[in-house]
């Protein structure tokens, strides 16, 4: 019997120390937030790739970001699934907490690895530090910005050139902006933000910022909702539909702005860079991008995927996929990114390249983002983050649709929070 | 000794068996079990908590939330979709020009997928320039945020099931009716009765079996499908819309607090089986089948 099952397991291991050696093929799960082709940039990605290296790697398609988590968690839970993953970069410490990911400290970094790791922005490194080792590569990295309609600008009387930098600037536009019938019913709506499960949390980070809050502490074990600085940050967003009427009231929806804006329902909205090509290829009208403004200043957040390293993949794979990661970042690469997306390049050494470069002359709204990283902040990440954004967003809603004041909302908020992160406060 | 006959019966269901067990009474059973131990963690393995899953369930505001949601929910469209679907069958099966296209009509928000329905009643209940507000606004109707307000968000919601699940039903209706023999019809019509007094006193009452047949199909699919759901609103705003099937999912798969999802699947369960057994037990003998 013993006999039979040592065998049994030397039969098992043998093919995977065959796969430890030469590594020939790896898998990654990645989402997709903005329009695009996406999967056929992804995939000729993945081509070079193999042509380069000799491994193959597949790509999968996962839904949003949401649904990619989803997948891969309940996949790799499931004993199998991919070597990596393209997620959310605040998901950090939720997925450290499942004892899933491998840092690449862990997976070897040598002193070319480590010169390459600070060769990204510092911005998109801030979600990636925890007990002092990094956990994610930078990928599919943008801001909030705020992309704006000239052609109402110029209607409204207000200059196209100059878009607001401060809220009471804003607010100010955003109600000229706005156009009325002459039944009343609002034509064109000033501003609109996204305010529904699973971009709420966003929104309001860039905005507590704005009015210079930070929402959590590094470890992630600690959230701060219940100051009165957050509470201004969500008086303002309320108070844009409830006081300055320049915007929807209740919840607007994010997969809605991109038509709002389009369709010149909405004069302003706020999106991720990562839109920029959508917003470019459809726009009927002339277009800018700013900077997030700010309660004294422009302050934003910055947002979307890194590449994460997954605990079940054997040491070769692991090192394979990390040598992945290191291809996708190259400048060259970074850049043909950028400009196919309207992510931001996460590298300064790509906006060296000359692709970029000209680009970049020729659109100058594609270099806007860029300009504003040194004023953004990470997004909210914690411990259960899932359920503190979950906490967060019913609270902004309740806040933005009139059943809570911004106060209570964000006491209530905090209490929840309190209540969920009391496992991880050390003693 | 046992019996050749018995052997060769255990056999036979032995395939069924092994399927029920392995993908119906164990997960069952595994979900209650759960249900009193705490959620695995990463380096932290489950511990045996007793009670206290429910405990912070019943303190749980989003649960009570989904729960009266969900009664509302099945409460608005379980008469709706039946007493529709009925008003459909009855209307086709009547001698009627172009009757198998209108048949067809019914039927075909059956045949989409719900995801598909999903997605063209979110276009339907755009604010502004969406079908509704489009249509309304020529009436000078004001903009409605039908998804965004807490509430119109549900209401909006139990339109698109009643519309998908009606014409379903009218199938089983309308297969009853015509099942009907002529003869009673012929009868009714020589002894004077009205219209409306045959309806009441034959066709109601031989249609007991198959209403009781809807009706459980229709109670099963209000707490079972969810799909809109994910596509127009992922429970917001602020959980107006949030349903037990799709907190189950958030906990269990957003969350990934098994031990809490596990609780609430018991609750959820229990819930259908006492619905089960009232809908069998108590109406089930009122139904009197041929």
């Amino acid at each position: 019997m013993i006999k039979r099952r040592s065998l049994l397991a030397a039969g098992l291991a043998l093919p995977a120390v065959a796969r430890a050696q030469t590594v020939q093929k790896l898998s990654f799960y990645y989402p997709i937030a903005v329009g695009g082709p996406i999967p056929a940039i992804i995939e000729g990605y993945c081509k070079e790739f193999q042509a380069a290296t000799g491994i193959e790697v597949t790509p999968v398609y996962a839904g949003n970001y949401g649904e990619t988590l989803t997948k891969a968690v309940t996949a790799i839970k499931g004993g199998q699934g991919p070597q990596m993953a393209v997620l959310l970069a605040a998901e950090m410490h939720s997925l450290q907490d499942m004892d899933i990911l491998v840092s690449l400290d862990e997976i070897g970094l040598d002193a070319a690895g480590k010169a390459w790791m600070e060769g990204f922005y510092p911005a998109f490194l801030a979600n990636s530090h925890a007990e002092g080792k990094l956990w994610s590569v930078p990928f599919q990295r943008s801001t909030a910005v705020m992309y704006y309609n000239k052609a109402a600008f110029a209607e409204a009387g207000l200059d196209p050139e100059v878009f607001p930098k401060t809220w009471a600037q804003l607010q100010a536009a955003a109600a000229k902006l706005t156009k009325r019938d002459a039944s009343g019913r609002v034509t064109r709506w000033g501003v609109k933000m996204a305010g529904d499960t699973g971009n709420a949390q966003w929104t309001f980070g860039a905005l507590a910022n704005q009015a210079g809050h930070v929402l959590m502490n590094q470890a992630g074990t600690e959230a701060y909702f219940n100051s009165p600085k957050a509470v201004e940050a969500l008086s303002y967003w309320q108070g844009l539909a409830t006081v300055h009427k320049a915007s929807p009231d209740g919840v607007s929806n994010w997969p809605q702005l991109s038509p709002d804006f389009l369709e010149g329902n909405a004069a302003i909205i706020q999106h991720t860079t990562g839109n920029l090509t959508n917003v470019r290829t459809n726009a009927k009208f002339p277009f800018g991008v700013a900077g997030l403004p700010g309660r004294d200043g422009p302050r934003t957040v910055v947002g979307g995927g890194n590449l994460y390293f997954f605990k079940n993949a054997t040491p070769a794979e692991r090192m394979a996929s990390l040598k992945f990661a290191r291809f996708m970042s190259e400048p060259a690469r970074a850049a043909d990114w950028s400009i196919k997306t309207g992510y931001i390049a996460t590298r300064p050494e790509a906006y060296e390249t000359k692709a970029l470069r000209d680009y970049v002359a020729g659109f100058p709204p594609a270099d806007v983002a860029r300009g504003f990283l040194p004023v953004a902040v990470g997004e909210l990440s914690t411990f259960e983050n899932q359920k503190i954004y979950a906490a967060l967003t019913n609270n902004v809603q309740a806040c933005l649709n009139g059943t809570k004041t911004a106060a209570a909302a964000m006491a209530d908020t905090q209490a929840e929070a309190d209540r969920i992160l009391k496992p991880y406060k050390k003693a | 000794m046992i019996r050749r006959e018995t052997l060769q019966a255990w056999a036979l269901i032995l395939p069924a068996l092994v399927l029920l067990v392995a993908f119906t009474h164990w997960p069952a059973v595994t979900t209650v079990v759960d249900s009193f131990y705490s959620t695995p963690k990463g380096s932290r393995p489950p511990r045996f908590v007793g009670v206290d899953n429910y405990a912070a369930l019943w303190d749980d505001v989003v649960f009570w939330k989904a729960f009266w949601n969900n009664l509302w929910y099945a409460l608005a469209t379980i008469p709706a979709s039946v007493i529709l679907a009925l008003a459909m069958a009855l209307a086709v099966n009547t001698a009627l020009p172009g009757r198998a296209l209108v048949r067809m009509a019914y039927f075909t928000p059956t045949m989409l997928p719900m995801i598909a329905v999903a997605n063209i009643w979110l276009f339907f209940f755009t604010p502004d320039y969406g079908l509704f507000d489009h249509v309304l606004s020529l009436f000078g109707g004001a903009r409605h945020n039908w998804l965004g307000e807490p509430a119109t968000a549900l209401p909006a919601m139990m339109v698109v099931a009643v519309w998908k699940e009606a014409g379903f039903f009218m199938i089983f209706y309308l297969a009853a009716l015509q099942a009907m023999p002529p003869d009673l019809q012929e009868a009714s019509n020589l002894e004077g009765g009205s219209r409306w007094y045959f309806f009441r006193r034959v066709t109601l009452p031989l249609l007991m079996p198959t209403t009781l047949f809807v009706l459980v199909n229709a109670v099963i699919n209000a707490f079972r499908v969810v799909d809109h759901v994910v596509v127009m609103t992922r429970g917001g705003p602020n959980n107006a819309t949030n349903l037990l099937l799709y907190y189950i999912y958030e906990m269990g798969f957003r969350f990934w607090d098994t031990a809490m999802a596990a609780t609430l699947t018991v609750v959820l369960l229990v819930m259908l089986g006492a619905l089960a057994w009232l809908q069998f037990g108590v109406f089930g003998k009122r139904v009197h089948y041929r």
